[in-house]
């Protein structure tokens, strides 16, 4: 579990995150939404501890990360997975390689260890053949399928996806937020994803923080996303017409 | 890490010798020819066309002119490559891993380049040749004078001085392209713009640091 406290970060005199505090549940998939300019990528990035912030805590499983020693840090860091929007794979490392590269990093396990480990996760993906390729010869779908078996072939208490449904089309993203929910209550995973999708707020949003100018403007499920009547949130998910339609159809269906 | 170092060696040192040899070769020649042109007067011994090149591969254009040269093609690649990288969050994927980055990205590189006076070697050998070359086909003093001129007065202090530059610009070829890839800011176009300054840093450090070496180790 993640918990977050009064988190506070800004960029010279623009404060970005003002004061958030939520938690993100094991074995759940959490959402982080909002507009573009909300601080979601900013909120994300402090989580992975890549942006410093000026106050506030995060722990992760009780433990504050700021407080932990240079080394607690890694360690701690060796225990994230992440997919970052555009993939973020090895250029000069083949598919296997690159999901095999927390292995070497992080573990001793002998060379046919790993590369029992790597051909699991890659069958877990539905990726079976692709070993030997690199990431320019594999689609977008593929490449996403590569960063989640990264991210999970060190067996993560932590998954963090950059809006992992980008540059997808709707088939294919629908795949990927439901391999990333199963493999999230599979291995009992704290998943946090930043996402713009709808699709996958309404599909696998188990809980959802919607950010607002670097507020926290709403959480609660996909379920309760329906009965709202925060304007803001409203205003946000339900701008196309469709939505409005699903969001009345399931009103009354209830 | 011993994998990247040898990716580094490979990208870096053995994949310039081609175009080092090639130019080396052929500057040595138009030196020879150049110098073999301006010796006018008969009190002038030909073999001073031999002297004249050697000590000008050897004191300058090996180590110097190259070294330019190196700039632009093995900072550039050092450049765009960690450039992409970042623009590509593959370095952001490497902290969040809890993976030094710049330890990662850079120590390979610079620890490749300490096989870069080989390549410089190379270079005086094949610039003195390529000037014996010239003096073979083109005639311009005979090839008994410029081995003569070549091995006249030879100092051994003088290559100690072309190597102690060399190992200082390898460590600028290394880290300066470096540290333009891993803090740019912005995307494709910024990784070209990135590469280009890098090129132009690494050259003025240089020139500046050939100046500074010369006054302080010959002077």
């Amino acid at each position: 579990m993640i918990v977050v406290e009064n988190l506070y970060k800004s960029f010279g005199s623009t404060a970005v995150l003002k004061g958030i505090s939520t938690s993100f549940d094991k074995g759940k998939t959490n959402l982080i939404i909002g507009q573009s300019g909300s601080g979601k990528t900013v909120f994300l990035k402090c989580l992975l501890g890549l942006f410093p912030y000026e106050s506030g805590s995060i722990s992760y499983d009780g433990k504050i990360y700021a407080d932990l020693s240079e080394d607690d840090q890694r360690v701690l860091r060796s225990k994230i997975g992440t997919v970052f929007q555009g993939s973020a794979l090895f250029d000069s490392m083949t598919i296997a390689e690159n999901v095999k590269f927390p292995l070497r990093m992080f573990t001793k396990q002998s060379n046919s260890e790993m590369d029992d480990r790597v051909d699991a996760v890659l069958k877990r993906v539905e990726l079976e053949n692709a070993h030997n390729k690199f990431p320019s010869e594999a689609s977008g779908g593929m490449q996403k399928r590569v960063a989640i078996a990264r991210a999970i072939v060190n067996n993560p208490s932590y998954l963090f996806c950059d809006e992992p449904n980008s540059g997808l089309d709707p088939k294919t993203a629908i795949v990927i937020d439901n391999l990333i929910q199963e493999i999230t209550s599979e291995f009992n995973i704290t998943t946090v994803i930043n996402s713009h999708d709808m699709n996958s707020v309404m599909e696998i949003g188990q809980k959802i923080v919607f950010l607002k100018d670097g507020y926290k403007a709403w959480e609660g499920s996909n379920k309760n996303i329906f009965k709202t009547d925060n304007e803001a949130v409203t205003n946000f998910v339900y701008s196309s017409e469709l939505f409005r339609k699903v969001r009345q159809m399931y009103i009354d269906n209830d | 890490m011993r994998n990247l170092i040898f990716r580094d060696i490979d990208d870096l040192v053995i994949g310039s010798l081609g175009i080092v040899s090639f130019i080396s070769f052929f500057v040595g020649g138009v030196v020879t020819i150049q110098t073999a042109l301006n010796i006018n007067s008969p009190l002038i011994p030909q073999y001073l066309v031999g002297y004249a090149t050697r000590q000008s591969v050897i004191l300058e254009f090996a180590p110097t002119f190259i070294s330019i040269i190196m700039a632009g093609k093995v900072g550039s690649f050092i450049t765009s490559s960690i450039g992409t990288m970042r623009v590509t969050e593959q370095i952001d994927a490497l902290e969040v891993m809890g993976i030094n980055s710049i330890n990662y990205l850079v120590f390979p590189k610079t620890i490749a380049l300490l096989l870069y006076p080989f390549l410089i070697s190379i270079a005086m050998f094949l610039g003195v040749l390529g000037g014996m070359a010239a003096c073979y086909y083109g005639g311009f003093t005979s090839v008994s004078d410029y081995i003569w001129g070549v091995q006249l007065d030879f100092i051994p202090f003088h290559l100690a001085y072309a190597f102690i530059k060399t190992f200082v610009f390898a460590f600028f070829l290394a880290t300066i392209p470096s540290y333009h890839g891993y803090f740019m800011k912005g995307g494709a176009l910024e990784v070209g713009k990135a590469s280009t300054t890098s090129f132009v840093w690494t050259s003025v450090v240089i020139i500046l640091s050939n100046y500074i070496i010369t006054q302080l180790v010959l002077s």
